[in-house]
């Protein structure tokens, strides 16, 4: 069963110094717009797959920001690819170049390795 | 005078790639799937060989298909290949009436001056020389624009000539060097001899005026023979495999090989038939549009012979399909990207053990099923209500609010019994996973939403996204007719259940990638058209329309650049200012829209305007504030 | 006192006020306005934020302004032509007139975003999407009614309409559209006490004397309700209420809700008057493509053109105080200019 990326956290806060920030980096080098996001949430709202399940996009971006990977990990596959989320985004986020890099990241560590 | 040892580098060259030609085509051969195999088979004995030997002809030598989309360009390939063809075999024949002795080794053909240097020179003997020279001089004139268009890639009308990497440039200063060094051969050594004729002799009789000639010819045989053993060395780690490979890919296609969706000897022998002609880079808007030029079919190929990580440059296309039917040989290009598209999850791996020569295939990198799903979150369709028609309306029409609107005008007009399968929402068709190269999770959707068509009962789908359209007529298995809604649409008038009143607007229509080269409907959204509205050309009709730039086949393209092809498209179709741009496709219609001061709209929108709603229904809510010039939409 | 003709362009605020004070300082002014009367979009507007005074006595101040017998208005005229030589400007309109003037003053304003451009949000397609000045003639009216007649008990007011958003091609944020959701919200209340408002906001933008002071004041005294998140999409369910898609940023989760009116807060944009100036008088424009001033610190009102100077929300947008600070300075920038032009 999935786990939906829930996992007991170590500490309440987000140790931004420990955490490892290098798929965003990845991501960040590879989709520049990554940057762009201003989390207005106009993605998630619109998101098929976030009309079946807890899924945003927004909320996994900033995450991989943080360095807080693990839910991003879990729950990035479970986007549809649809689009619709590039067409309503604001900010011209190329959202699905960044679900493809994320995914590709997770896929292949060496590609982000630091 | 039989043998001389300047012709041993073009033995060896000549030798190398027959043997390497045989090797080759045993490997290509058994890499073949067993159907291909027998397609294959029967295509060599069957009717299909005649149509090959007819096509290579047409394309391999003469370059019709070039020809007509660029005369210059098509002259160029043609006077070379069909050229140097002409001049093989009226060498041979030469060789053959008045060398020594009959069937010659072919060397004996390609030197014939050197072996008989005061051959040609009066009565039947001289009109062949004058026709040996006449074919020199065609080949050279195709040398003299192929080397123009090098440096200046205007001339023969390309807006990019196509990057060569190092071996190339050997290779194709080895080709450049072969013709203009059997000219001087040839005239230095008729112009000792006092033979040759029009060209070999008058040039050879002035060189000989001031230059020894007798003692310069023998080098530049040296030099003629080693460019062409060069030449056949190098031809199979060079761009100029493709001039085999052609023949090759004719034969397959004749027999009814395709690309299919994985890699293999078919789309191999594609990637190595493509003669950079960059045809498919004119076409793309990617480079005429926003100005990319790195991802275009010539592009994507030459990574993939050359091994190259193809991740980003595969992806970076909008799948619209231009290219694909202005390429002269004939490269599924498409199909061949999807492959890449594929690969891109599983990763580069080590292919590369001949590293060169025996390039093997990029293997087969499809992932294996392993039982985990990704969309097992989407709920159990329940049994819906029994229906007649299923309307889908599609992920994209949700954010496009007027079209849904004007199909549930005009179904409810139409009487028939409907239902909206997605009315708040469905899940995503599974096409864009497809373009993406994820066949697995797409299959994932598509059995979740097939089950939702078979569970309603309906004998007819009607969508009004057309990548749902493609995918649904393509990838699901329904027993149940399957309808864009243009084409409903078109049934609806022509079985008289909607009347319509004609609006008097001049309109242009844009077609939409996916349905038009995607799923070939043409005609139904333009006769749907011409019912309500006066439909005017804009020079894009049919297979030549554009793409929106807001296709979802490209996943790495920036919104700038997208923005950039979009306002470029939309200033062609609206060039002759019609009132309305119609589309069929919601993410046309949105790209558009945000491209274009003329107003657009999609072909539902102008027919639910136009309708005639049948008396029993009662007249929907008027808008009651003064803000009436943008409740009515047109 | 000081000589000169003007022609100015725009009877708006802006036009207006620049008007008015250079025809006081002795120069003849031609007001040319494009409508059947000046006064710009502040006429249809109801009341003005942040106090809520009623916009009339901003417009009677501007109509006593350009009350003088140096200025001649000339409305329902367009310009066609103009050409510049020996420091005159030769201006023809449309319908045949030609003006002469040592000096220009552009003051085309803005025109307010087209919802209906952004489809998503159903603006002429759904009953009760309507837009913000669609709410200020309702204000006017005195009546805020649904088009069946009843009363709305629930409102939407959606933020960043056209502005702040690549989708339409509006990146800048139009500056006065958060102020103005907030001074509905509150007016909404005041005709409707039992209404519950509702505004989706990006980010709120209260950068202006006493908007902070409004937007708490809506929340204390108001009871307006603020939910951060862009809305995506609106629908109707079948019982014609409209459904907004939004997501809750702040909870982290979609919010889904049901109103019976949704207010757009459009943005505002270059006018097409002003993109014709442009391309009349060759005068350069900015990203966002309103006029580029010569200098964004100390030449806001000067342009390219020699003797060419811009007024009000033409160059940005701007609320009225700002307009008319802005009109005052070009009229000080012309009066300087045609001094030196005398000696
Ligand atoms: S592409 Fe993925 S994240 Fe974007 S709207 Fe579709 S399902 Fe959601
Ligand atoms: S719509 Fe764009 S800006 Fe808004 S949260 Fe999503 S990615 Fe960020
Ligand atoms: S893919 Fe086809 S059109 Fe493109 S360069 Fe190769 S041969 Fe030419
Ligand atoms: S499919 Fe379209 S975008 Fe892609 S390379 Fe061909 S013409 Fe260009
Ligand atoms: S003022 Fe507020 S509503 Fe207007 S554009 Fe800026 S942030 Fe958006």
């Amino acid at each position: 069963m999935e786990k939906f990326g829930f996992k007991i956290s170590k500490t309440r806060v987000i140790d931004f110094d420990q955490n490892d920030k290098s798929v965003a980096e990845f991501i960040y080098t590879n989709e520049p717009s990554f940057r762009l996001c201003i989390e207005c949430g106009g993605c998630s709202a619109t998101c098929t797959a976030g009309n079946f399940i807890p899924f945003s996009l927004r909320e996994l971006q900033i995450l991989l920001k943080r360095g807080e990977t693990e839910k991003v990990k879990d729950n990035i596959e479970k986007c549809m690819l649809c689009g619709k989320c590039s067409l309503v985004c604001p900010r011209g986020v190329n959202t699905r170049n960044i679900i493809e890099l994320a995914k590709r990241a997770f896929k292949t560590p060496e590609l982000h390795a630091v | 005078m039989q043998f001389d040892p300047f012709v041993i580098p073009f033995n060896i060259g000549l030798y190398f790639i027959l043997i390497y030609a045989v090797v080759r085509s045993i490997i290509w051969f058994r890499d073949l799937s067993r159907p291909d195999k027998l397609r294959l088979q029967r295509g060599f004995f069957g009717k299909a060989f005649g149509q090959s030997l007819k096509e290579i002809f047409l394309e391999s030598l003469i370059h019709r298909k070039i020809l007509r989309t660029n005369p210059r360009l098509g002259y160029m390939h043609m006077s070379l290949a069909f050229g140097w063809f002409l001049l093989i075999l009226f060498g041979t024949i030469e060789a053959d009436i008045f060398g020594e002795k009959h069937l010659n080794p072919p060397y004996k053909a390609i030197f014939f001056k050197f072996f008989n240097p005061g051959h040609g020179i009066g009565g039947f003997e001289a009109g062949y020389a004058f026709l040996m020279d006449l074919i020199l001089l065609f080949i050279l004139s195709g040398l003299f624009l192929a080397v123009i268009k090098r440096f200046t890639p205007k001339v023969v009308g390309m807006k990019k000539s196509t990057k060569l990497k190092s071996l190339d440039r050997v290779a194709l200063t080895s080709l450049w060097l072969i013709f203009p060094s059997r000219l001087i051969a040839e005239s230095l050594t008729s112009g000792e001899y006092g033979s040759g004729s029009f060209l070999t002799g008058t040039l050879g009789s002035w060189l000989a005026s001031f230059l020894p000639a007798g003692e310069l010819a023998y080098p530049f045989w040296w030099l003629y023979s080693l460019s062409l053993g060069t030449f056949f060395i190098l031809l199979p780690v060079t761009r100029y495999l493709h001039i085999p490979a052609e023949l090759f890919l004719i034969f397959m296609r004749n027999s009814g090989i395709r690309t299919g969706d994985k890699a293999g000897s078919y789309s191999e022998i594609q990637a190595h038939s493509c003669s950079s002609c960059g045809i498919c880079i004119d076409q793309c808007q990617m480079n005429f549009s926003a100005g990319i030029n790195n991802m275009q079919p010539a592009y994507l190929i030459t990574a993939i012979r050359n091994n190259e990580d193809t991740s980003e440059i595969a992806l970076n296309c909008l799948m619209c399909g231009r290219c694909d039917q202005k390429c002269p040989v004939g490269i599924e290009i498409s199909a061949v990207r999807m492959i890449q598209r594929r690969e891109v999850y599983t990763g580069p791996e080590f292919r590369n053990v001949w590293k060169g020569y025996f390039r093997l295939r990029n293997g087969d990198h499809t992932p294996k099923p392993n039982g985990h799903h990704v969309y097992d979150y989407l709920p159990e369709t329940a049994g819906s209500e029994k229906t007649d028609i299923l309307y889908f309306a599609g992920c994209m029409t949700h954010l496009t609010p007027a079209i849904s609107r004007s199909m549930v005008k005009i179904l409810d007009a139409s009487g028939l019994k409907w239902s909206f399968l997605d009315k708040d929402g469905g899940a995503c068709c599974g096409r864009p996973l497809m373009l993406a190269g994820n066949d697995k999770e797409a299959r994932e959707l598509i059995n979740h939403t097939s089950e939702m068509i078979w569970k309603s009962g309906a004998h007819t789908l009607v969508t009004s996204c057309p990548i749902c359209y493609k995918v649904f007529r393509e990838s699901y298995y329904l027993d149940i007719e399957v309808l864009h809604h243009t084409q409903f649409i078109k049934n609806l008038i022509d079985e008289d259940l909607v009347r319509m009143n004609f609006l008097h607007k001049r309109v242009a229509y844009h077609t939409p990638c996916e349905l038009g080269r995607g799923t070939l409907v043409y005609s139904e959204p333009k006769d749907v058209i011409r019912h309500v509205a006066i439909l005017e050309e804009t020079g894009y009709e049919d297979e030549n329309s554009l793409c929106c730039g807001g296709s979802l086949g490209n996943i790495k393209i920036s919104s700038r650049d997208r923005q950039k092809i979009a306002v470029d498209a939309a200033a062609r179709l609206t060039s002759r200012n019609p009132e309305i741009l119609i589309t069929s496709c919601p993410l046309c219609k949105k790209t558009f829209s945000a491209a274009t001061s003329t107003k657009v709209a999609d072909i539902s929108e102008i027919v639910a305007e136009a309708v005639i709603i049948p008396k029993t229904e009662k007249p929907p809510l008027k808008h009651s504030l003064p803000v009436a010039e943008a409740v009515n939409i047109f | 006192m000081i000589t000169g003709n003007v022609v100015v362009v725009g009877g708006g605020v802006a036009g207006m006020e620049v008007a008015g004070q250079l025809a006081r300082s002795g120069c003849m002014v031609s007001l040319i306005e494009k409508e059947s009367s000046a006064g710009g979009h502040i006429k249809e507007w109801h009341h003005l934020f942040p106090d809520r005074r009623n916009s009339m006595e901003v417009t009677d101040y501007l109509a006593r302004q350009i009350n003088h017998d140096n200025i001649t208005l000339l409305t329902g005229t367009t310009i066609a032509r103009m050409g510049y030589g020996k420091k005159v400007f030769t201006v023809d309109t449309e319908n045949g007139k030609s003006i002469s003037a040592d000096a220009v003053v552009v003051a085309t304003g803005f025109d307010l975003f087209r919802s209906e451009r952004k489809e998503e949000y159903g603006y002429g397609i759904y009953d009760n999407v309507i837009t913000s000045a669609d709410l200020e003639v309702m204000f006017r009216n005195g009546e805020i009614k649904l088009t069946d007649g009843r009363r709305p008990e629930k409102i939407g007011i959606v933020h960043c309409v056209g502005s702040r958003d690549e989708k339409v091609g509006n990146i800048y944020c139009s500056k006065l559209c958060c102020i103005t959701a907030v001074k509905q919200a509150m007016e909404l209340k005041e005709h409707l006490s039992d209404a519950r408002v509702y505004c989706f906001y990006m980010d709120m933008r209260m950068g202006g004397a006493l908007y902070e002071e409004t937007y708490r004041e809506s929340q204390e005294k108001y009871g307006i309700n603020f939910i951060r998140g862009k809305v995506s999409e609106v629908g109707e369910t079948i019982d014609h209420k409209l459904i907004i898609k939004v997501e809750d940023t702040l909870v982290g989760r979609p919010l889904r809700m049901e109103l019976d009116m949704i207010v757009l807060m459009a943005g505002m944009e270059m006018s097409k008057g002003g993109e014709q100036m442009a391309q009349i008088f060759g005068l350069k424009t900015g990203e966002n493509r309103f006029f580029a001033a010569a200098d964004h610190h100390y030449g806001s009102n000067e342009s390219n053109v020699e003797a060419l100077f811009f007024a009000g929300s033409c160059t940005a947008p701007m609320n009225i105080t700002e307009t008319i600070s802005h009109a005052r300075a070009a009229a000080a920038e012309v009066i300087c200019y045609l001094r030196k032009a005398e000696r």
